[in-house]
């Protein structure tokens, strides 16, 4: 038998599950995939984070190259026109023709613009691709205010995003409520409360009548009940509208309202012709969410199979947030099924709003809306899945836990049959048989199995499967740092603490095994620095640690090392940078500014480096710890005192706070910048903590990362007073320090932090573990104790021993260190140009 | 070697000048040898050369002395790759290895056999 030609139309999320799928099932085939956007297949569903600073590639759920290694034909930019049914192949917009044997149509929606006269003035656009963010990002740098029309999830959305842009935001909605149809009443109100005090305007049942151009703004928009709203831009997200026109054309069956018609099987009238995805009309419905999207294109392809399933509908639950409020929506949300009966939880204070609906007799649940707190989401969601009988009193699901406090619903207890991971369809079935195969941690599952690499919504559960599965087993997590300490750091870390153990000889005598090793030595040294903040050169430290800071700088490839004086804040005299630069001279080193202001001199031979130092402090420098996981550089602008837009003293920040924390050791380096005004010209949103002055003070980032994997630091307290802002990060610096895995940066450290910012915030600003007072005890405890390693190194002869190349042979050379000329200074000589050198002077 | 000399029992250092736990280096007639002096173990001083050959530098007595396995050995500094201090293997990489030498204390003295 030879290949089945099988042609997808659509190279959407959809377009590109089926295309996985086919590939990873064995089947032969030769497979075309021809897409309208000029762009692989991206996640839709996380869009608006572009606009909080995720790259549009970030996005991307596949590549060209991988496409072409599997031997997939990915035709993109010329898009389908026509279907020649009775010839079996279609006819993109250029002409070419591809003759299929099976066609899939994965054609996807595009966003319904409600008919009003004016809706194509310049101004208004859609939210749907890449490229419409494009336009939305451009038009929004010209505008002061923003109106979505759309009131639904993807509205909202769009909301988050213009509120992101800096837009003044609005929603204007036709219905009496927002998303209506996943909310009642009750819970789309308490959604409107909290979408209003983040400050974006909210306009229901206005029925837009006409777009007209503005006097104050842009555009002005004319409601039915008289009233108006001027703004520059309006972007329409009122609903989809599934892209039918190719199968309609092709003599297709479409609904009445659009939508190609599919079966069980996801195949059209035509039965060679599937269709999946978003273009698809099951039982008279449109499912506009992308895990019944994969459910239909994993039908679809059983169909090729001996092994066929079909589709039977899906569960439209969804859990998200939205301008960072919870919102979850399960099953039958409205009480529409005949005698359901309702439990409904307000709490107006804390702005949160739970409502379950469950059946005649109590037993079963059949929906539930959350608003403001998901946290029940997962439990209630394996209830209405499964079928599992409620207990006796439901309303414990949702009741706060003074009383009493739902019953926990296990994972132990939850069937094999239950599905943890909706957007791959992964049950906790497929998780033990992943288990079985192996895999010993969350991590290892999501790999093997895809769970919890969609929408990331079941993250925890899974986690929770996992480790009780483990558990039951009798298989104790390995979390251990290295083979001599069967401990996490954190778990070091508080061991040193509680028992006030000062070395690592006592811990490890006390608590391991073995001699130690690269792992463990200079973790625990850093532990008992955060700790006791020590001389790291004593005589029980010294072996603990890397080379960088045994010899208090930077090896580089050819063995010789780098020095960084410590320039707080980027500020520095003339007559310090003339210092630079004799020692530069004196030494014949290789000088280049850093990315953290600062000024790397490079070259020196260990037994250069007291020398280089003693000329350094003799100027006043202090150590810049550029050796060290501990505290960097903390950038600034020149902030209020020369700029004309700064509105803070940002160089005075940096310094104070360069200063306060120069030293501290920790997990992995820190880095940190302030910036005088919101242009961010000191980039403190890339930093560990970053702070940027505002009107009234200073709002304070953390855990952001530039680097291998950017992330943006999250906004963690606004408007904080000098004071405030400094017991802020004194005790979120003591919290990372104590918490954090070895050489785990911030950034990664608050991913993996279980609540996340929120969670952070209750411990750092609410106190929520008591243990604040002790973070800052700690804290001070290491600024009182700051002293500058080079120059206790230079005033002490035993110390200054240590920094002797051969400790036999003073006067010898290192051969193999050898430079050449380039611009005017010295690089290290490449292998055949030291290879020729020495060869010459041999 | 590529040396044809052979040097017996030299006297490279003396004890003063060796760190414990961690390693120094010395220098012998073109030769740079790391030398580690581990006090806990038996026997308590151990040479090899202090040149990476993955790294290509010389750097090996700047590394953090361990054991991996039960087997003594010194990460190097630059790429963290373990060497043997007893047999001078890599244990990354079989196919590499660095040479040993015999050495000894005697009194105070640090003798090297090459």
């Amino acid at each position: 038998m030879t290949a089945q030609k099988i042609v997808v139309v659509g190279n959407g999320m959809v377009g590109n599950h089926y295309v996985e799928q086919l590939l990873a099932s064995g089947l032969d085939a030769r497979i075309t995939v021809i897409g309208g956007e000029t762009r692989p297949a991206y996640d839709r569903v996380h869009l608006s984070e572009v606009f909080s600073g995720k790259n549009p590639e970030d996005l991307a759920l596949c590549t060209r190259d991988q496409y072409k290694n599997a031997g997939v034909d990915l035709q993109l930019g010329d898009p389908v026109v026509r279907i020649d049914r009775e010839g079996k192949a279609v006819i993109t917009n250029s002409g070419r023709s591809f003759p299929y044997d099976k066609l899939v149509l994965a054609t996807g929606s595009y966003p319904f613009v409600p008919p009003i006269a004016g809706n194509d003035l310049p101004g208004c656009m859609t939210y749907r691709t890449i490229d419409d963010l494009g336009e939305i990002r451009a038009m929004a740098r010209k505008s002061k205010t923003g109106v979505v029309v759309g009131g639904g999830l993807l509205g909202l959305e769009c909301a988050n995003a213009l509120k992101n842009l800096g837009l003044d935001a609005h929603v204007v909605e036709f219905a009496p409520g927002l998303m209506g149809v996943q909310l009642d009443e009750g819970g789309s109100r308490m959604l409107r409360r909290k979408i209003e005090a983040l400050d974006v305007k909210v306009h229901t049942s206005k029925a837009t009548q006409k777009i007209t151009k503005g006097e104050k703004a842009r555009l002005k928009m004319s409601f039915a009940d008289g009233s108006d709203l001027e703004t520059d831009m309006i972007v329409f997200s009122a609903g989809i509208r599934p892209y039918d026109q190719l199968a309609r054309e092709s003599g297709l069956e479409v609904g009445p309202r659009g939508g190609i018609v599919i079966d069980y099987h996801c195949k059209t009238s035509d039965s060679d012709i599937f269709a999946i995805g978003e273009c698809a009309l099951f039982g008279g419905m449109i499912y506009g969410l992308v895990a019944p999207g994969y459910r239909m294109a994993e039908a679809a392809l059983s169909q090729l199979t001996a092994d066929k399933v079909p589709f039977k509908g899906a569960d439209m639950s969804t859990k998200l947030k939205l301008l960072g409020v919870d919102v979850g929506s399960i099953g039958d949300s409205h009480g529409k099924t005949q005698g359901s009966m309702a439990y409904v939880f307000s709490d107006e204070r804390q702005e949160t709003y739970k409502k379950i609906v469950v059946s005649s007799d109590g037993s079963k649940l059949l929906g539930s809306v959350l608003v403001g707190d998901c946290a029940d989401y997962d439990t209630l969601l394996q209830y209405y899945l499964n079928g599992i009988d409620l207990p006796e009193n439901p309303e414990s699901m949702i009741l706060p836990s003074v009383a009493g406090g739902a019953p926990a619903l296990g994972a132990a207890a939850l069937p094999a049959t239950a599905t943890i991971c909706s957007c791959y369809n992964v049950s906790k079935g497929g998780i033990i048989e992943a288990i079985d195969g192996g895999c010993c941690s969350a991590a290892e599952v999501k790999a093997e199995t895809g769970a919890s690499s969609g929408c990331g919504g079941c993250a925890a559960l899974l986690k929770n499967v996992v480790d009780s599965e483990l558990e039951a087993r009798g298989v104790s997590v390995d979390k251990s740092i290295c083979e001599h300490f069967a401990f996490t750091r954190q778990e070091l870390f508080h061991i040193c603490k509680v028992e006030k153990i000062q070395s690592f000889d006592a811990l490890l005598q006390g608590h391991g095994k073995g001699r130690g090793c690269d792992i463990c030595k200079p973790a625990v040294a850093s532990i008992l620095a955060s700790l006791w903040n020590n001389y790291i050169l004593e005589q029980d430290h010294v072996g603990l640690q890397d080379t960088n800071d045994h010899y208090l700088a930077n090896m580089q490839k050819n063995g010789t090392y780098s020095v960084v004086p410590r320039v707080a804040g980027g500020e520095i005299t003339p007559d310090k940078l003339i210092v630079l630069g004799e020692v530069a001279k004196k030494y014949n080193l290789y000088t280049k500014i850093t990315g953290g202001q600062r000024i790397d001199l490079f070259g020196a031979r260990v037994d250069q480096l007291p020398g280089i130092w003693a000329d350094l402090v003799a100027a006043g420098f202090e150590t810049g710890h550029a050796y060290g996981k501990a505290l960097r550089t903390v950038k600034s602008c020149v902030g209020s005192t020369w700029c004309r837009y700064g509105v803070q003293d940002s160089v005075g920040m940096a310094i104070y706070i360069e200063n306060r924390y120069k030293g501290l050791r920790s997990p992995h380096k820190l880095k940190s910048a302030v910036s005088g005004c919101t242009r961010e010209c000191a980039e403190a949103q890339s930093k560990d903590f970053g702070v940027i002055a505002t009107e009234n003070g200073w709002n304070l980032y953390l855990c952001g990362n530039g680097g291998m994997k950017p992330r943006h630091a999250d906004l963690f307290a606004t408007d904080l007073d000098d004071e405030t802002l400094i017991r802020y990060i004194d005790r979120f610096l003591m919290f990372y320090v104590r918490t954090a895995d070895r050489l785990q940066r911030t950034s990664v450290w608050l991913e993996n932090l279980e609540g996340g910012i929120d969670y952070l915030r209750e411990v750092v600003i609410e106190d929520k573990l008591g243990i604040c007072a002790e973070l800052e005890a700690q804290m001070d405890s290491v600024v009182g104790t700051y002293q500058c390693e080079w120059k206790t190194t230079i005033e002490s002869e035993d110390k200054l021993k240590r920094f002797r190349q051969f400790v036999n042979a003073p006067d010898a050379q290192d051969e193999n260190v050898v430079f050449v000329q380039e611009r005017g200074q010295i690089r290290p000589a490449n292998d055949d140009e030291r290879a020729e050198i020495i060869a010459r002077s041999a | 070697m590529s040396t044809a000399t052979k040097f017996e029992n030299q006297v490279v250092c003396t004890m003063d000048d060796l760190i414990a736990q961690s390693g120094v280096c010395v220098y012998w007639q073109g030769h740079q040898i790391a030398v580690f002096y581990l006090p806990k173990e038996t026997p308590k001083i151990y040479a090899i050369g202090n040149h990476d050959p993955i790294g290509k530098a010389n750097v090996l007595s700047r590394g953090i002395v361990g054991d991996i396995k039960g087997r003594l050995v010194v990460a190097s500094p630059l790429y963290k790759q373990h060497f043997d201090l007893v047999t001078g293997e890599c244990l990354e990489d079989a196919s590499v290895s660095v040479p040993v030498y015999s050495v000894a204390l005697a009194g105070d003295k640090v003798v090297i056999d090459f």
